[in-house]
């Protein structure tokens, strides 16, 4: 006991006098996502100022007068400088102000993006948490057994039955499961139409359905890249020098080779969840489940920038902080770098 | 010593296959091992050697199969016991010691856990008495700080340090047989000593018996006394130490002792150097310097040795004029151009014309990518060669380093040690560089395959102009391929010159040193028992 406090204490005194090099490394990838956020974000301005088109011109249709066109890009401020507009955009957006839909304006005054996006939000990563929960730890075992038994039997069947779901788009997975689940046997509600006020049991009732097609495209995904990279570990020479000092296989896997695949785990799940939140549309569309990659198409074919701005934004937020989360526990768990030389 | 006639561990009529092919790796091997009794086997590469040893543990590498045979540990066949039971035995009777120290220890766990584990793990010790003992081990091994260095992480220790580590896992539950897979190949001369008194020691202490492993007859004679040669997947020659020194039988044993580095003809000095550093002065992170104020010239076409032993600042040196660690002071010109100091400043061009081979080609090869892989990323990404076109490159490539073409499509893991040197030798031809780095590439060879080697790397400049620094503890190795050499001590070079004038004549008291001690392993063989 006594041995082991003093070794902590020479490792921590040792790097007392500078900053711990991990510190220095995250602290680096942080300020490098806020980069890349900050250039997404020109991005998703310029794109959608080349998107043909513009919202007074679809509220007033192809017959309008260019004059009233006129008024109402002048009543939106649409007529000022690009440049102008992204500053006060972007600023906004630092103080968590996304601006107001245009679609409500008239009739309501207008509501505020963040008030139309949030509940959308909470929807969607609801759903993908779900499907997470269902995906993850059934691809990473099977995964798992792949990679142990690898050239196997066991192995084989594993792959070919994960390449057919690879092969399968998910508009097909969804409507095969309302199919068989909500039609033929009438399990399950086929739509997942829930609001704001529907109680929680029947809400997760509703999102089943939409959750298991979503954990379907995923399951092989997971599935391939955990067998790619723990076979890959299990290969080391060092899992087979355990082996041979008498540590039985499956305790090797759980005490060595899975701390050491944590960063990988790590990024397979954050790249996954990543997926699933960006590319819900599809399955979203197909189950009408109010979620915010149903609204962005509904604001893409409304032409309300400021909501397509905000999804845009949001998706690729998420993206981001996902990734550099998983980048944050892969550095952690480096031991080169917890415990420099 | 008292004669124990009792056998420990017997091999009958194995038979081990390669699963892809059917070629066989063992080919009815027959050996006993009686207790206390130390075997050594030697061989060349890709001979079986760890197959061997591995199957002495009830190990069968995945991509191989047993097609008859059994080993028995003391009546029991390690091949049927249950998988529980043989975790055990080799907790408590099997100890192995890995070819490559480096690549054999967990990375995110301390050392000291690591030696104890097996222990603790079948209940053979507590833990309190598991830490004294290891403990006591590293100081019987002569290693630094014993109490300390158990808490240290594997890439916090050196090469030599580890290996002895590894010493100490394998011993510290007392087992009856260690298997060590040439636990000194990696290590340059006088740490080889260290290691190699500190494993006599042990097996004298503890009496186990052991099957030592090694390419290197001068050495096995010290420390066995009987001797198997295996000579593809057979053993040829099984006979005590002392009668394969004088009476060697089979023609590949006397190949083995025969085998004698020839000398390098002298060549014109060419005109401008290729290569040029100046005043290089380094050390890692915040830490003192390692290297002083070293210059060199290297020319097109020829060969630089850096000599010295470990610690000497060899592979610094190396790393310095790879990118991997900008220097403090001093400056770097290609072809008389100044060369960024890190590789992410340097174009791809600068890339492809220099090119690194390592110590060990485990740590440089990933495992799970076959052959064809390995090769094609360097000629995708310097070429711009694929498909067809890649795949006859490599071809060629695997010829140009003696390898047969049908191991193009077999995973990195399936090769064995040799294999996967002359691999990654394949895989920096494929830039086609000016300038070939090579780290300590012979030190894991033996002695018919260094040599092989070290004649292949003549061949290859002869025919591209390639500039090789040559980085090695082997004086034998320099005789054979250097044109120039400096020798290095503590981060200085201490004598520059022309391969022959140095050997011949050396200036510095340290560069006598070193040609003394070299002289003294190569030509000497003692019995063992002496
Ligand atoms: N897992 C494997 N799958 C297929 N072939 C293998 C495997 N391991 C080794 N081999 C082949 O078996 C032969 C003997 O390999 P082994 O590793 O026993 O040689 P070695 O004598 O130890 O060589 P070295 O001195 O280079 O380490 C080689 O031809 C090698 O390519
Ligand atoms: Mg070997």
């Amino acid at each position: 006991m006594n041995r082991r406090n003093m070794g902590k204490e020479t490792g921590g005194t040792e790097r007392c006098g500078n900053v711990h090099p991990l510190v220095r490394i995250i602290a680096g990838r942080l300020v490098w996502a806020f980069l890349s956020l900050l250039a997404v974000s020109v991005i998703i301005f310029a794109a959608l100022e080349m998107l043909p088109g513009d919202f007074a011109r679809s509220v007033l249709g192809q017959s309008a007068t260019p004059e009233a066109v006129a008024a109402i890009r002048h009543d939106l401020g649409l007529d000022r400088p690009a440049a102008i507009r992204y500053i006060e955009w972007l600023s906004g957006v630092l103080q968590g102000d996304f601006g107001t839909s245009l679609s409500g304006r008239g009739v309501e005054g207008g509501r505020s993006v963040a008030e139309l996006v949030l509940p959308r939000l909470g929807n969607t990563f609801l759903l993908a948490l779900l499907a997470m929960a269902i995906a993850f730890p059934l691809a990473f075992l099977l995964g798992l057994i792949a990679a142990m038994n690898r050239g196997g039997r066991i192995d084989r069947a594993i792959n070919s039955v994960a390449l057919a779901f690879v092969a399968m788009p998910e508009f097909l997975i969804g409507y095969l499961l309302i199919y068989w689940i909500a039609v033929r046997a009438g399990l399950l509600p086929s739509l997942a139409s829930v609001g704001p006020d529907t109680p929680l049991a029947e809400r997760l009732m509703r999102m089943i359905l939409p959750a298991a097609t979503l954990s379907l495209t995923v399951i092989a995904h997971i599935l391939r890249m955990t067998r790619a990279s723990l076979s890959e570990l299990f290969e080391r020479l060092w899992m087979e020098a355990l082996q041979l000092k008498g540590i039985p296989m499956a305790i090797a896997v759980r005490r060595h080779a899975l701390p050491n695949a944590s960063g990988t785990i790590a990024n397979i799940f954050a790249f996954n969840v990543a997926w699933l939140i960006t590319g819900v549309v599809v399955t979203e569309r197909v189950f009408v489940y109010p979620g915010i990659g149903q609204l962005m198409v509904d604001a893409v074919t409304s032409r309300d920038v400021p909501v397509v701005q905000a999804c845009a934004l949001i998706f690729a937020a998420v993206y981001i902080g996902l990734n550099l989360l998983a980048d944050i526990v892969a550095i952690a768990t480096n031991p080169r770098l917890l415990h420099p030389r | 010593m008292g004669v124990d006639a009792r056998t420990l561990v017997s091999m009958r009529d194995l038979v081990i296959r390669r699963a892809s092919d059917d070629r066989p790796v063992l080919d009815g091997i027959n050996l006993r091992i009686r207790s206390g009794e130390v075997v050594g086997l030697v061989g060349e590469s890709g001979s079986g050697k760890t197959t061997l040893g591995l199957a002495l543990l009830g190990r069968i590498r995945p991509g191989l199969e047993r097609i008859r045979g059994h080993v028995r540990l003391e009546g029991e066949d390690l091949f049927s016991v249950p998988a529980a039971e043989l975790a055990a035995l080799r907790t408590a009777r099997l100890g192995y010691v890995a070819q490559n120290a480096l690549e054999a220890f967990d990375p995110a766990w301390r050392l000291l856990r690591q030696t104890t584990e097996a222990a603790l793990l079948h209940g053979l010790m507590g833990e309190r008495t598991a830490t004294n003992a290891a403990t006591s081990l590293y100081g019987e091994l002569g290693l630094p700080d014993p109490e300390e260095l158990g808490w240290r992480y594997p890439h916090q220790v050196s090469g030599g340090q580890l290996q002895r580590i590894m010493l100490a896992m394998a011993t510290l539950n007392a087992p009856d047989l260690i298997v060590f897979d040439e636990p000194t190949t990696a290590l340059d001369t006088s740490t080889q000593e260290t290691v190699l008194k500190a494993v006599r020691r042990l097996l004298r202490k503890s009496g186990a018996a052991a099957l030592y492993i090694t390419h290197d007859l001068s050495l096995v004679t010290r420390i066995a006394q009987r001797i198997c040669v295996l000579h593809r997947g057979r053993i040829v020659e099984d006979a005590p130490a002392e009668e394969i020194v004088h009476r060697p039988r089979h023609p590949y044993t006397r190949a083995l002792w025969g085998v004698a580095a020839g000398v390098r003809r002298s060549r014109p000095v060419p005109e401008q150097p290729l290569l040029e550093l100046r005043g290089i002065r380094t050390g890692y992170g915040t830490g003192p310097d390692i290297l002083h104020d070293v210059s060199l010239q290297l020319a097109r076409g020829r060969t630089l040795a850096v000599v010295g032993e470990s610690g000497s600042g060899k592979t610094t040196l190396g790393r310095v004029i790879a990118g991997l660690l900008p220097p403090r002071a001093g400056e770097m010109l290609l072809d008389g151009e100044p060369l960024p100091p890190r590789l992410k400043d340097r174009t791809q061009e600068m890339r492809r014309r220099i090119q690194f081979l390592h110590q060990s080609a485990d740590g440089a090869l990933n495992p799970s990518h076959d052959v064809f892989m390995i090769l094609s990323r360097p000629l995708a990404l310097f070429h711009e060669l694929s498909g067809r076109a890649a795949q006859q490159r490599a071809e060629e490539l695997l010829e140009m380093v003696d390898l047969p073409p049908d191991i193009l499509h077999r995973r990195a893991a399936r090769l064995s040690g040799g294999q996967k040197q002359r691999l990654a030798l394949a895989r920096a031809l494929a830039a086609e560089p000016d300038v070939l780095i090579c780290d300590e590439v012979t030190s894991a060879l033996d002695a018919v395959l260094r040599n092989g080697i070290l004649q292949l790397l003549n061949r290859i400049q002869e025919r591209t102009g390639t500039a090789i620094l040559f980085i090695t503890h082997d004086l034998s190795a320099v005789r054979a391929i250097a044109d120039e050499m400096i020798v290095m001590h503590e981060g200085q070079a201490v004598e520059a010159g022309s391969c022959a004038d140095v050997l011949k004549a050396p200036q510095s008291e340290h560069t006598r040193r070193l040609l003394a001690a070299s002289g003294a392993g190569s030509s000497r063989f003692m019995p063992a028992g002496q």
